[in-house]
């Protein structure tokens, strides 16, 4: 498949390199050229420099012929502008954003798109390893 | 009405400026406290320093009981992200977004907004209006696909001398008024002779707006 990474970091580089070895055609977008330096020397897939919420960037990316659109940037405001673009712009079929911030995630799963909320992930996670699988739901309750 | 401004630099300020002055109760967000003190120094206590894409600042702002939310920061992505927040979790009734990037106006509207400011957009047409003889936009029309447009028939435009109802204008878009020097403005009808020099002001949408400079200027 070819997806799109908007997003250098220690999150989106692992992502790209594991599908890029799976065999997927990869493109990463960067705002900072600095980041590729996270990618290894195997990676085979493109690297963009350049705003990943832009309707042109994306566009550069291949954006409206990939599969798979994964906003994983740093910034939530980025990572919701950059689906949206992906997906009603570009009409990617699949986005997928990254919102650090529960509230805005709830928001964003109303307008109906894809979201990761790593801190309710951590948090469920954080809570198992601390109080065991069955002590923790009984602490969230 | 109760308003809130999410930014609080020049165009914030001066909307908060302006807007305080014609009686509306105002807050103004603002994520830079050198900033903000600022504001509370010229305006009085309007300004709640931190993040207003923040759902607990806009909380915090009284967001649930805002008449209008206008997002005037400098990001677009600050000012979707508030706008989309204001709609969807707080359903202010209207919201009013700053757009930087004028090539995210298409994001914007494909997203419902429709009330937005672009200052970017409204400085370069007001340079093309000087500089050239062509087609200048004048404003959109509120939340309508149209726009106000502004020609000058030149003096060997491939119009003058002819009749309005001669003239090949696309389909979608309606003469609205002639201004002549030292003459009254003319609503004009079929019959209305352009001349050179007319000032013509147009209704269309923006695809076509192209075809109606050619046609009235004959610049392609």
């Amino acid at each position: 498949m070819r997806v799109v990474i908007m997003g250098c970091g220690r999150l989106g580089s692992t992502l790209a390199q594991e599908l890029d070895r799976e065999g997927h055609q990869v493109t990463v977008i960067d705002i900072d050229s600095a980041a590729f330096n996270w990618l290894n020397e195997d990676f085979r897939g493109s690297t963009i420099v350049g705003a990943g919420e832009d309707i042109e960037v994306q566009h550069a990316a291949g954006v409206p012929r990939a599969e798979v659109f994964l906003a994983l940037a740093n910034g939530d405001n980025r990572n919701a502008m950059a689906v949206q673009v992906a997906k009603h712009i570009h009409n990617a079929p699949r986005v997928v954003a990254r919102i650090y911030d529960q509230e805005r995630a709830e928001v964003y799963r109303q307008l109906g798109i894809n979201v990761v909320n790593p801190t309710t992930i951590l948090d469920q996670m954080v809570r198992e390893a601390a109080f065991g699988a069955d002590e923790s739901n009984q602490t969230t309750a | 009405m109760y308003i809130i401004i999410v930014g609080g630099g020049k165009v914030g300020r001066g909307a908060a400026r302006d807007l305080i002055q014609m009686g509306h109760e105002l807050c103004v967000v603002e994520r830079d406290a050198d900033t903000a003190w600022s504001l509370n120094n010229e305006l009085g206590e309007v300004a709640l320093l931190g993040d207003g894409a923040e759902i607990h600042v806009q909380r915090a702002a009284g967001m649930n009981r805002a008449d209008v939310v206008v997002a005037c920061t400098g990001r677009d992505q600050v000012n979707l992200a508030v706008a989309q927040t204001a709609q969807t979790r707080f359903n202010v009734p209207k919201v009013i977004a700053r757009i930087n990037d004028p090539r995210n106006e298409r994001i914007f509207r494909t997203l419902g907004f429709h009330y937005t400011i672009s200052a970017t957009t409204a400085i370069v047409s007001a340079i093309e209006q000087e500089v050239s003889a062509g087609l200048s936009r004048l404003t959109q029309l509120r939340s309508s696909a149209f726009v106000l447009a502004e020609m000058v028939i030149p003096p060997l435009g491939p119009a003058v001398g002819c009749q309005v109802g001669d003239v090949q204008v696309p389909s979608l878009a309606v003469l609205a008024l002639i201004v002549r020097d030292d003459d009254e403005p003319v609503i004009p009808g079929p019959n209305t002779i352009i001349q050179a020099g007319d000032i013509v002001i147009a209704v269309t949408e923006p695809q076509h707006e192209s075809g109606l400079r050619a046609a009235l200027t004959g610049d392609a």
